[in-house]
């Protein structure tokens, strides 16, 4: 029989998160009959502990840097082991938010505009009088981020320009440059992806009871309402899937993602960040988009697992002849 | 359309219960709790300086001997026995208790819950320190309380500022303190603070809440009086063995004057029934004979060196404008930083570097504490310590220069 390792846990500040995600992806599949064992690489030796379990794939449940950022995919390729998800290098282009809007602008995905800076820019460069420019270029209101993070940390808005160091100091907390982005105001819906772009998924449309849609609202049950599908025309709901899917696409994501997308008073939808490894726990959208379209959550984990488990040669090795 | 009810309770819960919600600074803690992380943030007793094999010999003992007691249920208030060696230890530092105005709790700090049960309506209004112990502001939140923030310098608590709140007409229904080695300021109160706040206090009908769980972890000077022992009639005092022996058995105690107590007790056994009759009885013994006093003192001696540790780790490599408190005893060092830092936001990037604290704004109920944070110095030897602050220091001054930057 074959085993699978949901990869769980890791060394980033979701840690908890992706415990949840994989402890819930874990049960999913061994209810599918898999013989499942859960590896979390920030416990003991990674590379041994996968060979010493015989994996035949892994079932990528990490969030943040390590597990989205391309790190254990391309250890995985070294390694000849199948994994869910996306490609070492879509991975770098997508966890990178200064990579993947400039990606997504370069092929005409919308995307806010934005503008970044880096912590070395600020030391060794004395560019702390350069974010009046990014004002004066984006305008207010702002949304600043750090450019590798998830789950919202990090995140502030900036209503006044006085405010913005700070926000700027708050995001480089978490990673060595800020995103610098216009605030879209609206409705925001997740767009999930299931094996590819042709058929899309219910939009599922988030209202934080705070307003916020930040780490309270996204892990607190009963913080936020979830619509699915959300309550948007046709049009714009068609508009937002067509975004999305162009943003999969020009990213290269496989397998799975989930679209973060902001819809303005124009019904125009803007994609504000990609994520190949979306949240599984029992408040994450992808989870809600699947059962929306009547994908249950098992059936969900099953479906990942074996697109992995169809790109491998040889996923059930069986001994040559004669031995 | 449909509505994806994530918590089908979300519309049940309790209003007290509405605030607990998901945070981002405890998903940092649970990368911090990994071992490379040096961790200055829990207040985690080193217990692995008891000696273990009397500690075995105590459980045997009392599971050989005692069997039929120890796995049975028992008397609310707690066995007179270990009353009797609880307010032995408060006699420790000359503080008179009746073993009968005693009830024993799973840890002090159940007896801050039931304090908070006993006590507190919606709407009233507690008088606390600012900063202020975390776990108080929990138990007594689940009250609704609204807090009144009197704040602490080198001498404790601000008397003055109570004074002035009570000329202005508000009127707390208590005043909890934690007067010696403050959690988290590491500060103790003057003796004339004691005498000015019983006095004040005791004048006012208002009484005070004495939560004493370090004051036997003293490691220079003189002690103070207890406030209890200054004022037995209007003082409720809490005390554990959680420093002095072990947090695991959960044992904390209440010492109030009859009313007061009855209530606990009735409180005490609606919340859990008993304590935990084999703990109880481990910790009656572990305080019989003189023992423990050895224990004590090699304990006391190894949290001084760990503070000395921490202090001249922090003079050697914290920036020049930072302030921090210097305890005689107890756990913490609270340090404040220039206006520019966020020591919450900050806490991502400790991490990244592999160094806990708290967070400052944990100890204020208002969003205060953003200068300031707790470093503990209880748990990790000296040369982790002087590692955590070396790395936190360097971070400061990065941050430093990001400011520079910034503000051009």
């Amino acid at each position: 029989m074959t085993t699978v390792a949901v990869l769980a846990g890791g060394r980033s500040p979701e840690r908890d998160v992706s415990l949840r995600s994989g402890h819930r992806v874990a049960s999913a599949l061994q209810s599918r009959g898999r013989d499942t064992v859960l590896i979390d690489p920030a416990e003991g030796p990674f590379v041994e502990n996968v060979s010493t379990a015989r994996v035949s794939a892994c079932y990528v449940a990490l969030h943040g840097k390590d597990g989205e950022d391309g790190t254990v995919q391309r250890l995985l390729e070294l390694l000849g082991i199948a994994y869910t998800g996306t490609g070492p290098r879509s991975c770098q282009l997508a966890f990178d938010k200064i990579l993947a809007k400039e990606t997504m602008d370069a092929h005409g995905v919308p995307t806010p505009p934005w503008t970044a800076i880096q912590a070395t820019a600020l030391r060794d460069l004395a560019a702390g009088p350069a974010l009046g420019a990014a004002v004066e270029r984006i305008g207010l209101p702002l949304v600043v981020k750090p450019s590798r993070a998830g789950s919202a940390m990090g995140l502030s808005f900036v209503d006044h320009e006085r405010d913005l160091p700070h926000a700027v100091m708050n995001a480089l907390s978490f990673a060595d440059a800020a995103v610098i982005e216009r605030r879209v105001d609206g409705p925001e819906v997740a767009v999930g992806m299931i094996g590819g772009t042709s058929e899309p998924l219910p939009l599922v449309e988030v209202v934080p009871k705070s307003g916020v849609f930040d780490y309270a609202a996204r892990y607190t049950p009963g913080a936020t309402e979830y619509f699915a599908p959300a309550r948007l025309s046709p049009d714009v709901a068609a508009a937002s899937q067509a975004a999305a899917a162009e943003a999969f696409e020009v990213l290269g994501l496989r397998d799975v993602g989930r679209a973060d997308v902001m819809i303005d008073g124009d019904g125009r939808p803007w994609v504000i960040d990609v994520n190949v490894s979306p949240g599984m726990t029992d408040t994450s959208l992808l989870p809600m988009a699947a059962q929306a379209a009547g994908i249950g959550f098992e059936d969900l984990c099953d479906r990942v697992l074996r697109l992995a488990l169809a790109r491998q040669p040889n996923p059930d090795p069986v001994p040559p002849k004669g031995l | 359309m449909a509505e994806f009810n994530v918590d089908p309770f979300a519309d049940l819960y309790a209003r007290r219960a509405v605030g607990m919600s998901a945070s981002e600074v405890r998903a940092l803690f649970s990368v911090a709790s990994r071992p490379d992380v040096v961790s200055l943030a829990g207040g985690m007793p080193f217990v692995q300086a008891l000696p273990t094999e009397h500690v075995i010999e105590i459980v045997e003992s009392v599971l050989t001997e005692r069997a039929d007691v120890a796995l049975q249920y028992g008397a609310g208030q707690g066995s007179p026995l270990l009353r009797e060696r609880l307010a032995m230890l408060m006699a420790e530092e000359t503080t008179p208790a009746d073993p009968e105005d005693l009830v024993v709790t799973t840890g002090a700090q159940q007896a801050l819950d039931l304090i908070g049960k006993v006590l507190i309506d919606p709407g009233d209004l507690i008088a606390v320190e600012a900063p202020a112990y975390v776990g108080a502001l929990s138990a007594f939140s689940a009250y609704e309380p609204r807090f009144l923030q009197i704040d602490l310098d080198e001498d404790g608590m601000v008397v003055e500022q109570l004074e002035e709140a009570l000329l202005r007409g508000e009127r707390p229904k208590f005043v909890y303190t934690v007067p010696n080695f403050h959690n988290p300021a590491g500060v103790t109160m003057s003796t004339s603070r004691r005498e000015a706040l019983v006095t004040l206090c005791r004048e006012a009908h208002i009484p005070i809440v004495e939560d004493n769980p370090y004051g036997l972890l003293r490691f220079e000077g003189e002690a103070e009086p207890t406030l209890r022992s200054l004022d037995p009639h209007n003082v409720i005092y809490l005390g554990t063995v959680s420093k002095v022996f072990a947090p695991g058995v959960r044992v904390g105690w209440a010492v109030a004057e009859p009313g007061v107590l009855g209530r606990l007790v009735l409180a005490k056994e609606a919340a859990d029934l008993c304590g935990s009759q084999l703990n109880m009885l481990i910790t009656e013994r572990y305080f019989a004979g003189e023992r423990w006093r050895r224990n004590l003192q090699h304990l006391v001696d190894i949290y001084r060196s760990r503070r000395d540790a921490m202090l001249f780790a922090l003079s050697e490599r914290f920036p020049a404008d930072a302030r921090w408190t210097t305890p005689a005893g107890g756990f913490y060092v609270w340090v404040t930083l220039p206006e520019y830092f966020d020591t919450q936001a900050l806490l991502a990037a400790a991490v990244e570097r592999k160094v806990a604290y708290v967070p400052g704004t944990a100890f204020y109920p208002d969003g205060r504490g953003r200068q300031q944070m707790r470093l503990s110095f209880c748990y990790p030897p000296e040369d982790r310590i002087g590692e955590g602050v070396r790395r936190l220091g360097e971070l400061l001054s990065d941050e430093e220069e990001l400011y520079r930057s910034l503000s051009g």
